[in-house]
């Protein structure tokens, strides 16, 4: 092939094919990328008639979120940007008691990056969305200078028709409420980690990055009291539990002998110096449900592969507003707090 | 498996203090030498199990909370210098030198990288041959053998572009400099597994004899610390002095030869500045002369001692275990991981930190 029909298809030689700052200048590079690459991809007919936005018919109460991903590596053990992309801000909307239906994608690329990692993300974002069941309506592309990106990153907003029909937020939780954890913690933030500083770790561990959403609306549907839902991405379950508590006014107290962490998340947790608690995840959640329907709430959970491991670990009591306190394995008692700042390993 | 194991670890706990609280008969107390063992208290609530004759104390356990600050000024006037490349541990990025820190530093646009191993340190040398690097070694007995492989190792490749700032210190001197602090009012102590593993301990035993206190070398587990404390508090009882082994599935008498042979021949013993006691004789390692070329103190200059004002913050105190980090009127109000006013604090493995993460009951800090 030579240059000439290379300017006319940037992805006939794909392989090869770099981002470059054209593809963000909103003409005719751009055109191409869309239309050969996030249009197929995404493939629904709202950005088929390509249009500034996304005209969507939605009646009654809608949730609305958005996040943005900026993970390194862009691929690790279990999952990708792209489908974390997807699955963390269908998450948000679940955690709101909605049915998650539309997202948009904005795309912040590095110069440089190369198309066929794009598209490798590109194509995982479709893939999650087709499994989850939302469309990807509306988007964005920028390109910035080499060196001032990590490749690239991605927002994601999304909409969602509420379900529930009582709100489901902090204020909502009661003394006495039951706190579900959907799994086991601590797989995303250790496979990241592992994945970004080349850890030598002996067994596999693969994040749990996952939609939360099915097994939130099947308790729903069951129509379970549930007072209130976090999904404990960073910060992992210390921190949802204590703003949960704290703005619920509420004191928790949690037994860590019930806390499901695989063995070898907490011996990496145990070398590095790092609490399994603070970890973050990608397809965990933690489900605040009234003590009446604590047994039925983790039937349902257990009948879907992302919560099957769901565990009742405490519950919520008077006390001081946000204190969380664990029972340690051998009885003892702890204070559960929030990471202060980030999270650093330690010397020995 | 998992919860049933649980179960009988709860199960077993409650035997040993149990047991403990049977032979208990008047006040003791006990010192652990080592942060990781103090968080593991605190984390599960060990000393909660012991009969309040127990007191459990915590020394100067922790590498980072006892890094004089020269050190960290010299650390961060060498990120600073032009086409360096810093390689630190994490948790030091975080405490305090004199003006600043070595996170703001790297802020501000300094290369300071974080690494798990010192050889990664190494190989950062080796992708960036134009630029000098720098690790930044601290510790204990247990880091010094693989931060002395990296000065050995570097030597063997040629490498001219690495070198190492040392700030390794030795746990026997210290316990000795306690012991013969006026006042002094610890019983026995529990020493580091991890340190006694590369060290072995023969060099405890001197100690114990001639100070009459027992020493219980011990794990990290729960059920670890509190066979060590058991076994510490029966040789109180019955009046005996020495060396014990809780640890024998990692620590034999005579330690890793091969580890403190790498440690012999790149490092050598001198005196050296501890956060809270001063100088101590002979209770660090410095880069040996036939290695000096890779000593950061010889490319950069000299760490220079400076007057260890700490205001308000009594961490002195608490590394020499003389008082509690909840004893301090500033724990939790004034002082705060996001605010701290003394390295304990700041430290992951810091007593003031484990307190305020495991212990703290009231929540918000007075502003
Ligand atoms: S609580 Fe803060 S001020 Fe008090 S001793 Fe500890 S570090 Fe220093």
């Amino acid at each position: 092939m030579n240059e000439d029909s290379e300017q006319h298809c940037p992805l006939s030689s794909e392989g090869r094919e770099l981002v470059k700052m054209a593809h963000g200048g909103g003409g005719r590079a751009t055109a191409r990328l869309l239309d050969s690459l996030f249009r197929p991809a995404f493939d629904n007919p709202w950005l088929e008639r390509q249009h500034d936005g996304a005209v969507l018919d939605m009646p009654g109460a809608m949730a609305f979120t958005t996040d943005s991903f900026v993970v390194r590596p862009l691929f690790f053990p279990g999952s990708d940007i792209g489908a974390m992309a997807v699955h963390g801000t269908v998450n948000d909307i679940a955690m709101c008691g909605a049915e998650p239906q539309y997202l948009s994608a904005g795309f912040i690329l590095e110069e440089g990056l190369p198309l066929a990692t794009l598209r490798r993300v590109v194509d995982s974002m479709a893939a999650a969305a087709r499994e989850t069941g939302v469309r990807i309506v509306t988007g964005d592309l920028k390109v910035v200078e080499r060196g001032k990106a990590d490749g690239l990153y991605i927002n994601t907003a999304g909409v969602g028709r509420v379900v529930a029909n009582h709100p489901i937020e902090p204020g909502q939780v009661r003394p006495g409420d039951r706190l579900l954890l959907s799994g086991d913690i601590g797989r995303h933030g250790i496979a990241v980690m592992a994945a970004r500083e080349k850890l030598d770790l002996q067994s596999a561990i693969e994040s749990d990055c996952a939609s939360i959403a099915p097994p939130v609306m099947a308790l729903l549907n069951e129509g379970i009291a549930i007072r209130c839902l976090r999904d404990l991405t960073r910060g992992g379950l210390a921190s949802a539990l204590v703003e949960v508590a704290e703005t619920a006014g509420l004191a928790a107290r949690i037994q860590e002998a019930d806390i499901p962490v695989r063995e070898d998340i907490s011996a990496v947790c145990e070398l590095l110096g790092l609490d399994p608690l603070h970890v973050a995840n990608e397809g965990r959640f933690m489900a605040v449900v009234a003590p009446e329907d604590v047994d039925r709430a983790i039937d349902i959970l257990r009948r879907h592969s992302v919560s099957e491991a769901a565990v009742d670990i405490g519950l919520f009591l008077e006390g001081s507003a946000g204190l969380v306190t664990a029972q340690s394995v051998i009885g003892g008692s702890r204070v559960v707090d929030m990471l202060s700042g980030e999270q650093l390993p330690r010397i020995c | 498996m998992k919860y049933r194991d649980e179960y009988r670890t709860a199960d077993a706990a409650r035997g040993y203090a149990n047991a403990i609280a049977r032979i208990t008969t008047r006040p003791w107390t006990l010192m652990e030498v080592c942060g990781g063992q103090t968080n593991a208290i605190m984390r599960f609530g060990i000393d909660q199990l012991l009969p309040k004759e127990i007191s459990l104390i915590h020394g100067p356990g922790c590498p980072v909370c006892v890094t004089p600050i020269d050190y960290i000024d010299k650390a961060l006037d060498i990120a600073g210098t032009p086409g360096v490349i810093l390689c630190t541990f994490g948790d030091m990025l975080r405490v305090p030198g004199t003006k600043s820190d070595l996170a703001a530093a790297r802020a501000g646009g300094a290369d300071v990288r974080v690494v798990y191993s010192p050889l990664e340190a190494l190989a950062v040398a080796r992708d960036h041959p134009g630029n000098e690097v720098v690790f930044f070694a601290v510790g204990f007995e247990t880091t010094a053998p693989a931060n002395a492989m990296t000065v050995y190792q570097a030597d063997r490749e040629g490498l001219v572009n690495f070198s190492v700032l040392v700030s390794q210190v030795l746990v026997p001197p210290a316990i000795c400099a306690l012991l013969d602090r006026p006042g002094n009012r610890i019983h026995g102590f529990l020493a580091a597994g991890h340190v006694c593993t590369i060290t072995g301990y023969a060099e405890y035993e001197p100690i114990a004899r001639q100070h009459r206190v027992p020493i219980v070398v011990t794990g990290f587990e729960p059920l670890d610390i509190l066979e060590g404390v058991y076994r510490c508090i029966h040789q109180l009882e019955r009046g005996e002095s020495i060396v014990e082994n809780q640890y024998s599935r990692a620590v034999r008498r005579p330690g890793n030869q091969l580890a403190q042979q790498v440690m012999e021949s790149v490092f050598q013993i001198v005196p050296r500045h501890w956060r809270g006691m001063g100088e101590i004789t002979a209770s660090g390692l410095g880069v040996s002369p036939a290695y000096q070329t890779f000593d950061a103190e010889a490319r950069f200059g000299a760490v220079i001692s400076q007057d260890e004002s700490q205001g308000e913050c009594t961490s002195g105190a608490v590394l020499r275990g003389e008082t509690r980090p909840d004893q301090c009127p500033a724990f939790g109000t004034r002082c705060t991981p996001e605010h701290p006013l003394g390295v304990t604090m700041v430290s992951e493995e810091g007593a003031c930190a484990a307190y305020y993460r495991y212990r703290r009951q009231v929540r918000r800090p007075v502003e």
